[in-house]
């Protein structure tokens, strides 16, 4: 029998490093995991709680909103209103885990098996990770910004720098690019590439379309309204970056600020795509992890039943009539999808081989698995993986809510045959960020007139911006514009909905 | 593969102070007026205990841009009776439509604690001692010493061993002076040589170094160097508190109340400004005495009323113990106005000639019946008193209360900061 990680709830570094150990073995050698080299950080709960208010990262620049952010969370951490997460990971080459110094040794061996292997696996191994966040990088970009930030405002004033960084701060969500840029073809690339259109044009030709009547030709404005928009690269729907780039009247620091703030908040954007998955990975690993660790005899019963506690607390979902249910749970989702891809892929039933016909019964549980982090996001991953078991192991069904509806919320579908596909489809749109975000873009710029700023937001649903909000966040976009700014609400007829013009605050000479 | 395990509980904590430095500054006056509200409500003697507030969300508020109505979609676990095509009533309690977008929009204010030090300082900022420049010139009398570098004079007392040792040092490395170990191997090497010719060489050669040693002095009288001192005016660091109050049958005990909270106000804000402060509570009737705090606010006294037996007392003690060369003297006088007609000529010269020459601040009180009608009818005698002293320019500060929540304004009033008088200063 093999020894024993650790006796009782005490731990110490040499135990730390000992489950660390234990766990890289059982990720590397059974799972197959593929990870960044770690770092491991005993921090305390205060120190939890700064690392809170700064989302997370170790070290951020100066802003008031962290130090609300701060004073919340301690506020409700000293009531005991909320209970502080066991770790935090951080998305870097080394993967940096936080853990809490108050977890017994038991909880430990789950948060490292859960943030070291599992979260440390998927940042490494996931497409959208790869393509928008850079690990190796990320720490000493925040290094970078919290200097510089801090010599601008040692040269501009604390004041100035702050109005930059609100007006930035409102805008982050829409300061993200959502598609990979072009790629840059060299000239061979080019040629070849003209050369096979030439060759599918003399392929096709067919001298029967030079008889189709063509439309009128465009205007002389029309031409000149659409060399504009691309001269200035529009529509732009990352209103930072079009700020940053085209703002005629910002100064250098000013729209560096922007560009960190924006490249903030595009190494996040994955993680707000891949909730359910990245937390669900984290679990599976740390769930299989430690189920190892215990046949291996290296945890007592004891421990095990202890992980599972918690284990069961975080998997657990509330029902929709639950008080304490707030929507669906990623860890239970996430959790719930793994588990049941293992058991199609080991233990398929006639039904999953209709519906999985890929990887039913094809008995390589983690090369599966590996593949669905690696290429998935949470609104494809549930598209495709959410089996009709787990619908009605869940009971899910589905609700559709229109205001003109005199009846009530109608029941749309429900977890049967007739439904499956549709409380799939609707489960998975909840959960892609290009439904949840507002469709805003820029759309164009009144050169020749008043400088005014255009900008619509495409109107899906019905589901129209926060008046008050939405006129805050104009305000900051006109500062920072220093002329008009409209945004217009359009829905998908064209229709306008609802029209804002906010015109800049004048800067007072004071600060 | 490496794995690096950190301690990082060690590192030093606060790292989110300056943030939130940075928030309470910036919500400064929203979180002022919510530690004057709550300090209103509060006892007196925990109104600077620090705690919790809550301040409208509004000003703080980090605006995004968010979308809500329009019709809505979700899909919810739990499912127990529904088929599909079913309505749902949207008022009742079992429907679903509390969960989805738009939630937090409630949060509309926003509560945290503040520490002690952040509530008091938030609390008295905009306050300032009066005539404080003007003492300060005053103050100079007192002096105290403090060291101010080296020198190369001095009594041999403050001799610094140290720095002397040290340029003694540097001096005899750069003229190279032989060191005792160089010397002793030369001896050894002398006392193991055989060779004659060799011998007298290295015997000059000790010589050389012998001489070179008594030439350069292990420590010159150029090296010493003494601690030097410099006087300097020392700030008087501490505060004498004077409560005065008419304990007479007409003070009643709301009168009372309305006084001891003005005179807690008072010494929280000395305190912050000195180290060290006292209090000396006078009560009067036609006598006064020297009490201990429990009788000055509850004990029973009746009699009549003569202003002029506290400030004699005042007078007095202030000669025994507080030489005002020492100390910063603050009094506050808390009364219904009442005195003896006769005693008003005795009162304003002990005030004019006595008190008010050593005296930072004299602030008069006159405390009223809640409802506050006693104001409405003609000033009282010590009010008129003070009134005609204060116009013929005695530095006298005096303010009418009747309710609890005019104290701190009463208080704020009196010794907020006057920007003409700092700017005239600050040139």
């Amino acid at each position: 029998m093999t020894e024993r990680l650790f006796e009782g709830a005490d731990w110490d570094f040499h135990t730390l490093q000992r489950i660390t150990d234990a766990c890289e073995e059982v990720a590397t050698k059974d799972l197959g995991l593929d990870v960044y080299p770690n770092q491991i950080e005993v921090i305390t709960a205060e120190q939890m709680l700064d690392a809170y208010s700064s989302v997370g990262m170790p070290l951020f620049y100066k802003h008031w909103s962290f130090g609300k952010h701060f004073a919340f969370h301690e506020a409700s951490y000293r009531k005991g209103l909320m209970g502080l997460a066991y770790e935090i990971v951080i998305n870097s080459s080394p993967c940096i885990s936080y853990l809490m110094e108050e977890n017994t040794a038991t909880m430990q061996t789950l948060v490292i098996a859960h943030a070291a292997f599992g979260h440390n696996h998927f940042f490494k191994n996931n497409y959208l990770f790869k393509q928008w966040t850079d690990a190796d990088g990320i720490l000493d970009y925040l290094d970078f910004a919290k200097n510089y930030v801090m010599s601008c405002e040692e040269r501009y004033g604390r004041v100035e720098v702050e109005r930059t960084l609100d007006a930035a701060h409102a805008l982050m969500s829409h300061g993200i690019d959502r598609y990979p840029g072009k790629k840059k073809l060299d000239l061979r690339a080019e040629e070849k590439r003209a050369g096979r259109r030439r060759q599918h044009e003399e392929e096709v030709f067919n001298d029967l379309w030079r008889t189709v009547p063509k439309g009128a030709s465009k205007t002389r404005s029309a031409l000149s309204i659409e060399r504009r928009r691309k001269l200035l690269g529009l529509p732009q729907e990352n209103l930072l970056y079009f700020l940053e780039k085209s703002a005629p009247r910002l100064a250098p620091w000013q729209r560096e600020l922007l560009r960190i703030v924006r490249h903030i908040a595009q190494y996040f954007y994955p993680q707000s795509q891949t909730k359910v998955m990245n937390e669900g990975t984290a679990t599976y690993v740390h769930y299989r992890i430690m189920t190892k660790l215990h046949q291996q005899g290296r945890i007592t019963d004891g421990n095990f039943l202890e992980f599972l506690q918690s284990h069961t607390n975080v998997v657990f979902q509330p029902e929709f009539d639950d008080p304490r249910f707030s929507g669906f749970n990623p860890y239970a989702l996430g959790f719930a999808v793994m588990q049941d891809i293992e058991r199609i892929v080991t233990r398929p039933e006639d039904e999953d081989r209709e519906w999985f016909p890929d990887i039913a019964g094809k008995n390589d549980v983690m090369g599966v698995l590996r593949d669905v982090w690696a290429n998935y996001r949470d609104e494809s991953f549930i598209a495709q993986f959410l089996s009709p078991k787990l619908m009605r192991h869940f009971r899910m069904f589905h609700l559709h809510d229109d205001p003109e509806e005199r009846a009530g919320i109608r029941v749309d579908a429900i977890h049967d045959d007739r439904g499956f596909r549709r409380v799939r489809r609707e489960l998975a749109r909840q959960h892609d960020v290009g439904f949840i975000d507002a469709n805003i873009e820029v759309v164009d710029v009144d050169l020749s007139g008043d400088r005014r700023l255009i900008l619509h937001h495409h109107v899906i649903k019905g589901s129209q911006l926060n008046e008050t909000d939405a006129k805050r966040v104009l305000q900051h976009l006109a500062d920072l514009w220093t002329y008009d700014v409209s945004l217009i609400e359009v829905d998908a007829n064209d229709k306008v909905l609802r029209e804002y013009v906010v015109s800049p605050r004048p800067i007072t000479a004071a600060a | 593969m490496p794995i690096h395990i950190i301690d990082r509980r060690l590192n030093p904590g606060g790292k989110s102070l300056e943030n939130r430095q940075r928030f309470l500054r910036r919500a400064k006056s929203l979180v002022q007026g919510a530690v004057k509200k709550t300090s209103q409500e509060r006892d007196i003697k925990d109104v600077l205990e620090g705690g919790e507030v809550t301040i409208p969300l509004d000003g703080m508020h980090e605006p995004r841009f968010r979308r809500e109505g329009g019709t809505r979609d979700m899909v919810l676990p739990g499912n127990k009776k529904f088929i599909e095509g079913d309505y749902l009533q949207r008022s009742g309690q079992g429907s679903a439509k509390d969960s989805g977008p738009g939630e937090g929009d409630s949060e509309d204010a926003f509560r945290f604690v503040l520490s002690r030090d952040e509530f008091v300082d938030l609390f008295l900022d905009d306050l300032e001692l009066p005539d404080l420049a003007k003492r300060k010139i005053a103050q100079t009398e007192s002096e105290g010493i403090q060291r101010a570098g080296y020198t190369t004079a001095g009594s041999p007392a403050n001799i610094s061993v140290s720095r002397t040792v040290k340029l003694a040092l540097a001096r005899r490395i750069a003229l190279k002076r032989p060191r005792k170990d160089e010397i002793e191997e030369l001896e050894a090497a002398i006392a193991a040589c055989t060779d004659e010719d060799e011998r007298v060489v290295l015997l000059a050669q000790l010589e050389k170094l012998k001489a070179k040693t008594k030439r350069i002095p292990f420590i010159d009288p150029l090296d010493i160097r003494y601690r030097r001192f410099e006087t300097v005016p020392k700030p008087v660091a501490q505060a004498v508190m004077f409560c005065l109050m008419d304990v007479s049958g007409s003070m009643s005990e709301h009168m009372k109340d309305l006084a001891k909270r003005f005179y807690m106000l008072l010494y929280v804000f000395l305190k912050r400004r000195y180290k060290h402060v006292e209090i000396v509570f006078i009560r009067h009737t036609d006598r006064a005495e020297e009490v201990d705090e429990q009788t000055f606010f509850y004990g029973p006294a009746s009699g009549g009323t003569l202003v002029s037996s506290a400030l004699h007392a005042m007078h007095e003690i202030v000669r025994e113990r507080f030489n005002p060369s020492d100390w910063n003297i603050y009094a506050a006088q808390a009364s219904d106005g009442d005195n003896s007609y006769s005693d008003g000529e005795l009162t304003g010269m002990l005030l004019t000639d006595k008190i008010l020459p050593v005296c930072q601040f004299f602030a008069y009180l006159e405390v009223g019946e809640a409802g506050g009608s006693a104001f409405d009818l003609s000033d009282s005698s010590l009010w008129t008193l003070y009134d005609r002293l204060r116009n013929s320019g005695a530095p006298l500060s005096m303010r009418k209360v009747s309710e609890r929540s005019e104290i701190f304004p009463v208080f704020h009033d009196l010794f907020q900061r006057r920007e003409t008088s700092q700017e005239k200063a600050a040139p």
